[in-house]
């Protein structure tokens, strides 16, 4: 029986290359990708996979992601939540995977609110 | 919902949802006999039976962000217009857990879709849940247990990206070669 062996892991150990600390230092920024019914009818799968793309890419220590569940505003799904240390949780809407690459490189690493896709601050 | 992966993520978040540190995802091709069975079983606290009654009934739902419940409603949905049934069996503080089966060959059967973006998906979304993915294609398997990852590798961070990244490409190829392994398989 095929199985995801020791070995695939070792590979993929050496493919990260750089040391791969565990990430229990303390989070700056929590991203939240909300994955009900609706989220990922609309997307939400993708929207999460990209912003794994550019985490991998920015190898920052101190970002989190999670899934949650729906947060009742199905209309406006995929939705994210940034909150991050010195600001007020910002929600965007209607968000796809370039938008996630944008709110992300700009939003995240820069601190830079993309308004244009914001739903809200909470 | 356009891929069966997306209806795995969903009733699977309907798993941790339910209190479950463990869940269970089977997923069994068989291009012969025609079928497709998906399996997805949890550890969480269960449901008593008055609400099994009405378990398909997409206005009986415990959520309180909404008042429809659609995930289980859709995939029974999905399951029914190609010959398949959906079966829950749940006991209160044991788990649950919910078996689809597909014609596999139906015209309206959804894709399975990118189910290693799903498993790897659930990983890095739930950082305290365990995941127990196996998946049979024409009677061969691929498995994964993140509780072995997490004995047996220690140092490598499942929360990490960077492996998320690379745990998604192997698993996309190991199952592309058990897709192609079957010399025998005539469609």
């Amino acid at each position: 029986m095929a199985k995801l062996t020791i070995d695939d892991l070792k590979k993929i150990k050496e493919k990260t290359a750089k040391e791969t600390s565990l990430r229990d230092g303390p989070a700056s920024i929590k991203i939240t990708v909300h994955m009900g019914t609706c989220g990922i009818a609309a997307g939400a799968r993708d929207v999460m996979s990209a912003l794994m793309e550019e985490m991998a890419e920015a190898d920052r220590q101190d970002i989190r992601v999670v899934a949650s569940g729906c947060m009742g505003m199905c209309s406006s799904e995929p939705n994210v939540t940034i909150e991050s240390e010195n600001s007020e949780p910002i929600v965007y809407q209607l968000m796809d995977s370039n938008k996630m690459r944008q709110v992300f490189k700009r939003h995240v690493l820069l601190g830079e609110v993309q308004s244009d896709f914001a739903l809200a601050k909470m | 919902m356009r891929e069966l992966s997306l209806h795995i993520l969903d009733v699977v978040e309907n798993g941790i949802t339910a209190g479950g540190n463990c869940i269970w995802i089977e997923i069994d091709e068989d291009r012969k006999t025609d079928h497709l069975k998906i399996v997805i079983r949890d550890n969480g606290h269960g449901m008593p039976l008055e609400k099994m009654k009405n378990i398909n009934d997409p206005f009986i739902t415990s959520r309180t962000t909404r008042r429809v419940g659609l995930g289980l409603s859709l995939l029974a949905a999905a399951a029914e217009r190609c010959d398949g049934t959906v079966r829950v069996d749940s006991q209160p503080g044991k788990g649950t857990e919910v078996a689809a089966t597909f014609r596999y060959g139906h015209i309206d059967r959804a894709p399975l879709g990118d189910i290693a973006a799903t498993v790897t998906t659930l990983i890095i979304g739930n950082p305290g849940i365990d995941f127990v993915y196996s998946h049979r294609i024409d009677g061969k398997d691929f498995s994964l247990d993140t509780r072995e990852i997490r004995s047996e590798m220690p140092d490598l961070s499942l929360s990490d990206p960077v492996v998320i990244h690379h745990l998604t490409e192997t698993i996309r190829s190991a199952l592309k070669t058990l897709m192609l392994d079957e010399g025998n398989f005539e469609p």
